[in-house]
């Protein structure tokens, strides 16, 4: 590579003057510390004004007490008390977790079989399977939503349908406005939820380990059970945890297909801050709901801990 | 700092949280050294070369390039450049651009950039390459690519990072003579990063052969090779035969010693002292082991064994002959100079010598 | 069909399964856009006829355009905020080891499990104790805090995939950080900064719970949507806006899928 006569022996003439630099960019050329968080500030300060601030103001008037349009600000308890004491709130905690419990169960169950079909069986363009399972996810969850009012309504797509073709005389009622039609529609919003850990976790899972246990006398029945499902269960967990907190506290579903039968804590919380308005006894429904999501996440927490443990 | 040095390490530390990675290095570079930092991966020589980069800062110590101190020298304001293990070229730039990159801050017209870069492709011996994207480059192309970029901006050092690593056992070699070539023509100083001591003493004026985070010995390839100061250099690089010995007397410039299995040596007391009665080794290096069926004329140092077994790898062969008073069997090399002849009776006494200067005396460590 | 292994040969009820899967997660939206086609004021079968008239009557609506206009402010502004603040973390996040790391990145993802009706009513009671008046800004402001999960969540993989001595070359070949920003993070990174500009803006161009609680008097097009929704006569022209709505959020999202496709397969593959 040596056929032309460049020489670089005016090495030093080129070269870029030495420079020093000033006392904050020196310590931060220096500390790495310092320069991550440096980068991070920017989104800490908007998640303090937008997460952390709000909370702080939320609990304080959790312990306030309304009277007429305005607070009084003496701090008190009292929300909390009510709130433990009226059944109509006990009630309605109770059924949140219980219709977003079965909505996790039916959604990880449905989506298992279809994260395990894409993770073993697709071998060309996963990436497509994959974007066509959690498109409908992006896109808006009102509109979902309102697509299942359709579908279940009294006059709707199933009624409508099955009248028309003669299989019944009347409309079904139970279809719309019942607990079934919240978990049905919970349950289809959130697949993506569930199929994205899932898939992860059977990707992750080493082949030559299913090959052993063939070998080693598995039938695809045995295998299954005693191999990759318990290796996919920090997925079934992650994914239980995604869909089973954020529905419990969901508003538009029990709006719009809940009817009375099927209200759930979200519904009451805004009543609180809409017609009721109470903020008060609001905000400390707010903060009840916060505190449970938290011991279900503890609760999940010490779950991953223990399968991760089992298998290190 | 001494006055010649271009590059001068001082008493430099390193800490990764509590792991010490460089422990009270000091080392000296001059103008225009190819110079090597040899060592197993985790020794700290790539730590000591991004140091100089400016990617890593010294725990403590300082470096001084072409005299300034550089502690307070970002990378971006350093008088070096590097080449880097996995070449960093620029993925979504062609490789004109690639070697352009640096030329920014030097306002060039577009013709001027562009006759700088030309230069830089014939030199690297890839003319009419600029155009090529960076994933159409080969391993080869990339590394020369990555030393273009480099050299185009005029370092007064250029770092390598292994930068022959990546690529397969023919190019790497073709590559190793180009590297020295080009370092001649552009007379600028090379540290060179290297695991390979083959690559490390074909390449190098002067090589620092490293262990967890120390120069263990800096010298130049046949200094290293023909005098380590320490078993751990003797044996890292190339392979060595180590015998127990004991000083038993010294006389003015000689001494005697008594070493396992070879017997009584006479040998030069050399640059370091070694006291009466201490005990030390005797090295060989088995190139430097005559093997005879026979036993040989005159009275040289010499010695019976057994052969245990032989390897046979084209150009020369290896033997193992076993000594008694000795553990392991001694390893000689002997190059196949006529028609090699496989020999069935490979359990057979043979004898052994060698002359005196082959022996190197080492301190009990 | 011999040349797959044991343990992928095909599993034809497994197939079948995946197939219905897809139909019953798409068909229910379908039916948005095959009633809005429907000659009929009721949402119901038998279909009577092909009609354009829903759409007709949505264009020369003044107060559609006016949501249109407001979602798209409120969209454009998330996404651009969500993505630059959620670039600087990844950076921070994939780059260092910083202490708290882990707490941090659990920290920042929080609105993407926690119910939006929290953050709704926790944001609005901040608004109202600062007394800020409810308008677009509020509803961008929520945005921003439940966007930058998925922004942060589509960057990381991006960054991570980036290998750090190309932005040591760079510094080394003499660029301060700022230009080895601009000349090298940004366009190795592109692919996913793209993906996240188009991601956040089609989650905050749909969302209602945030816009719910903070709306002043100006509607975001799904907060103008529910409106409507009282209105059992206007459900055809819902249902057309719904379709559109729908249509335009699959292009967008595919897209950004599609873009930073590769950083998806590689995340998956670690």
């Amino acid at each position: 590579m040596t056929n032309t006569n460049v020489t670089l022996n005016d090495a030093a003439v080129g070269a870029p003057p030495v420079r020093r630099r000033g006392k904050f960019a020196g310590m931060l050329q220096r500390s790495e510390t310092l320069r991550g968080f440096f980068l991070l500030s920017p989104t800490l300060v908007v998640m303090t004004i937008g997460i952390v601030i709000p909370f702080a103001i939320l609990i304080t008037m959790s312990l306030w007490t309304a009277i007429g349009f305005g607070f009084d600000t003496t701090l008190t308890t009292a929300n909390y008390e009510t709130a433990l004491e009226q059944p109509v709130y006990g009630a309605l905690m109770h059924r949140s977790l219980v219709i977003s419990g079965w909505a996790t169960v039916a959604t990880v169950l449905l989506s298992y079989p279809m994260a395990y079909y894409v993770a073993f069986h697709v071998h060309k363009n996963k990436m497509m399977w994959i974007v066509l399972m959690t498109l409908p996810f992006w896109t808006s969850y009102l509109l979902r939503v309102f697509a299942w009012k359709v579908v279940l309504g009294y006059e709707g797509v199933i009624n409508s349908g099955l009248l028309w073709a003669g299989l019944i005389d009347a409309p079904l009622e139970f279809l719309l406005y019942s607990q079934q039609a919240v978990v049905i529609t919970l349950a289809h919003s959130w697949v993506a939820f569930a199929i994205l850990p899932i898939y992860v976790s059977l990707e992750k899972i080493d082949r030559s380990l299913l090959e052993a246990a063939t070998d080693l006398g598995d039938g695809p029945v045995a295998r299954f059970f005693r191999i990759t499902l318990p290796l996919s269960m920090p997925g079934v967990i992650a994914a239980s945890f995604l869909i089973f907190i954020p529905t419990t506290g969901d508003y538009i579903t029990p709006a719009l297909l809940g009817g009375p039968d099927g209200m759930m804590i979200g519904n009451l919380i805004q009543l609180q801050f809409g017609p009721v308005n109470n903020w008060p006894m609001g905000a400390s429904l707010a903060i009840g709901l916060m505190l449970y999501i938290s011991a279900i996440g503890l609760v999940f927490l010490a779950l991953t801990k223990v399968f991760k443990e089992r298998m290190a | 700092m001494s006055k010649d040095a271009f590059i001068s390490i001082r008493n430099v530390d390193k800490y990764f949280g509590k792991f010490q990675a460089i422990d009270n290095v000091s080392m000296d570079i001059g103008h225009g050294e190819f110079f090597s930092l040899l060592g197993a991966s985790g020794c700290g020589k790539t730590t000591l070369l991004r140091m100089l980069a400016g990617f890593e800062n010294p725990s403590k110590g300082e470096i001084y390039i072409d005299g300034q101190p550089m502690s307070e020298v970002p990378p971006h304001h350093r008088p070096v450049n590097m080449v880097f293990q996995s070449y960093a070229i620029f993925p979504h730039l062609n490789a004109r651009d690639n070697i352009a990159y640096g030329l920014r801050r030097q306002k060039l017209t577009k013709q001027a950039r562009a006759d700088k870069v030309d230069e830089m492709l014939d030199l690297i011996a890839l003319p009419g390459y600029g155009d090529r994207a960076a994933n159409e480059l080969s391993g080869g192309q990339r590394q020369r690519i990555a030393l273009a970029r480099a050299l185009i901006l005029k370092p007064k050092v250029l770092l390598l990072d292994e930068p022959l690593g990546a690529l397969d056992k023919q190019l790497r070699e073709q590559m190793q003579l180009e590297l020295r070539a080009l370092q001649r023509q552009v007379g600028i100083t090379f540290v060179f990063v290297t695991h390979d001591q083959e690559e490390a003493l074909t390449l190098s004026d002067r090589v620092a052969v490293m262990s967890a985070g120390t120069v263990l010995q800096m010298d130049t390839p046949s200094g290293l090779y023909e005098a380590p100061k320490t078993r751990q250099v003797a044996s890292f690089i190339g392979t060595m035969n180590f015998f127990e010995a004991q000083v038993k007397s010294t006389n003015g410039a000689m001494m005697n010693i008594e070493a396992q299995g070879l017997g009584n040596l006479q040998l030069p007391r050399g640059e370091r002292h070694f006291n009466e009665g201490e005990a030390v080794q005797v090295a060989i290096r088995p190139e430097k082991l005559r093997l005879t069926d026979d036993k040989p004329e005159g009275d040289g140092q010499m010695v019976q064994g057994q052969l245990r077994n032989s390897s046979y790898l084209g150009e020369r062969s290896h033997f193992y002959v076993a000594i008694d008073g000795v553990d392991r069997p001694v390893a000689v090399s002997a190059q196949n100079r006529t028609r090699f002849a496989p020999d069935p009776t490979d359990e057979r006494p043979v004898w052994l010598n060698w002359s005196d200067d082959a022996i190197v005396v080492l301190g009990k460590d | 069909m011999s040349t797959e292994s044991y343990i992928r040969r095909p599993n034809r009820p497994l197939q079948v399964y995946a197939i219905i899967f897809l139909i019953a997660l798409y068909i229910p939206i379908l039916f948005l856009p095959l009633f809005s086609f429907n000659d009929s004021i009721y949402v119901s079968f038998p279909l009577t006829g092909f009609t354009l008239q829903w759409y007709e009557e949505l264009f020369q609506r003044e107060p559609v355009w006016a949501a249109l206009m407001n979602s798209v402010k409120v969209g454009a502004a998330t996404a651009v905020l969500a993505t630059t603040l959620g670039i600087f973390a990844a950076k921070a996040i994939t780059k260092y080891r910083l202490p708290g790391q882990n707490a941090i990145v659990a920290f920042i993802m929080l609105p993407l499990v926690v119910p939006g009706i929290i953050f709704g009513v926790a944001l609005l009671v901040l608004m109202s104790s600062l007394g800020v008046t409810l308008s677009l800004y509020t509803v961008a402001v929520g945005h921003v805090i439940i966007c930058l999960p998925f922004a942060i969540a589509t960057l990381i993989p991006r960054f991570e995939g980036l290998d750090p001595s190309l932005e040591e070359a760079s510094a080394d070949l003499g660029e301060n950080a700022w230009h080895t920003f601009w000349r090298v993070t940004l366009p190795v990174v592109w692919p996913g900064i793209l993906a996240s500009l188009l991601l956040t803006f089609t989650v905050s161009f749909d969302e209602f719970i945030m816009a719910f609680f903070l709306t002043g008097t100006e509607p975001t097009l799904p907060m103008y949507i529910w409106g409507q929704l009282r209105f059992p006569q206007q459900f055809p022209s819902v249902l057309a806006l719904s379709s559109m709505i729908i249509a335009v959020s699959f292009v967008i999202v595919f897209l950004g899928q599609w873009i930073n496709r590769d950083a998806h397969i590689s995340t998956v593959r670690k």
